[in-house]
């Protein structure tokens, strides 16, 4: 039987794996992490999902995990990718989300909960002065998961996770 | 290489599943490669990324489908070897995503044909009972409606904009919608699947379809192609003129070094 104590830690272990792309953040706090199994015969499976179909971070986080959990004693591991559910960024935490505003990064708001429908942003505020008064500049930004915004106010770019 | 692909796998239903998982890997997979020819070359930077990120997208769903292909078709290919390795005919993607870029007003045109396409197609598959391609799906879903919404918007711009970008909105779609029918054309591999529950036939979504575009049309003053003809073959690996170029580009690399690495 493995200790609950064990299960948490190996969790913990995997979830504070920094996110390549935004090492300020881990895949815990973006919540790409879905669940970690740990048996008797000290074999760990840990299950992640994409934030994008094609997000290149993906792999390397797979081997970060690997890494880890091999630097805790885990040298039995399987890292397995599942689809669905599909990711949302309703499931990024408070935590990652205040990480998030703390880098210059707009977090996304919360979605409708309708796959079809594209989420119209109201009022995304500036992460470096605050302000409302922002303007999209492009739907689509240096990664998968981030649209493009300028702040008319202090005039700085910025990048937003688009609400996914 | 030789055109025929071996059964590996004994279970009956793992060929009809193979050759569907291989249909919808290769429409993704094409029209990433011709999306991807954009970098460095679109009017502006933010398409620039708009169009490689739309790219991105589609591959990461042409990698998942392939591979589940190569696993049902048992015969040990991967990802890699399908996309990297087959010839011209082994090819079972629909022309429309291998017609060239054009213009950028034909590159939308052939966004939001297909867009609004794999958007209905991944609504219904969500629901099958192959838990890979209902995974696939749900999570392609909200990539395809984002992808439709960048083109419907783009359409919109150019249709009921300046006079220039109107006539090249309208000859973009004109151009391209012979090659709209075969996106609904249904054969045995279809229906066996969609009465088990696991694919979607495809002929269901056209009137869904129609009607989206029917809309987006209206709002950008376009009018509707009167073209009587239309271009089909590419489920069973006929291909137009412009596929073998894009092949060609494609599997150089891998071809002249095979399992090169980064």
């Amino acid at each position: 039987m493995v200790s609950a104590s064990v299960a948490t830690d190996v969790r913990a272990v995997c979830e504070s794996v920094p996110d390549p792309e935004m090492p300020f953040v881990t895949v815990g706090d973006l919540g790409i992490v879905r669940d970690v199994i740990l048996d008797d015969a000290g074999h760990v499976e840990v299950v992640v999902t994409p934030t994008y179909s094609g997000c290149p971070a993906t792999a390397v986080i797979r081997d970060d995990i690997v890494a880890a959990l091999r630097s805790h004693g885990h040298s039995d591991v399987t890292v397995r990718t599942a689809f669905a559910p599909a990711w949302t960024t309703d499931w990024i935490t408070p935590a990652g989300r205040e990480k998030l505003a703390a880098n210059g990064i707009a977090p996304p708001a919360p979605r409708s909960g309708d796959a079809r429908l594209v989420d119209v942003t109201i009022g995304v505020r500036c992460p470096n002065c605050g302000s409302p008064q922002t303007k999209l500049v492009s739907r689509f930004g240096a990664t998968p998961c981030m649209a493009m915004y300028r702040c008319t106010e202090c005039l700085e770019p910025f990048d937003q996770v688009k609400p996914h | 290489m030789t055109a025929k692909i071996s059964a590996g796998n004994t279970d009956p239903m793992a060929r009809p599943r193979f050759i569907y998982a291989l249909r919808l890997g290769d429409d993704a997979l094409i029209l990433a490669q011709r999306l991807s020819e954009w970098a460095s070359r679109a009017p502006e930077i933010e398409e620039d990324i708009a169009l490689t990120n739309i790219a991105l997208d589609l591959l990461g769903q042409a990698r998942a489908l392939l591979d589940y292909a190569g696993t049902l078709e048992g015969a040990g290919r991967d990802e890699d070897d399908l996309a990297y390795l087959r010839t011209e005919r082994e090819f079972t993607n629909v022309h429309l995503v291998e017609q060239e870029n054009g213009d950028f007003a034909h590159t939308i045109a052939r966004q939001l044909f297909f867009s609004t396409y794999q958007l209905a197609l991944y609504e219904e598959l969500i629901s099958s009972t192959d838990e890979l391609l209902a995974g696939v799906a749900a999570k392609g879903v909200k990539e395809a409606a984002y992808h439709n919404d960048h083109a419907t918007q783009w359409t919109i711009r150019l249709g009921d904009g300046t006079d220039e970008s109107h006539r090249r909105m309208q000859a973009a779609i004109e151009r391209l919608w012979p090659f709209t029918p075969e996106l609904f054309e249904s054969d045995d591999v279809d229906r066996a699947l969609a009465a088990e529950g696991v694919g979607v036939d495809p002929s269901t979504l056209r009137s869904r379809w129609a009607l989206s575009i029917a809309e987006v049309f209206s709002s950008a003053t376009l009018e509707a192609p009167q073209t009587t003809w239309s271009s089909h073959g590419g489920r069973r690996g006929v291909h137009t003129e412009g596929f073998g170029y894009l092949l060609a580009e494609m599997q150089y690399l891998h071809r002249s070094y095979p399992d090169a690495k980064w």
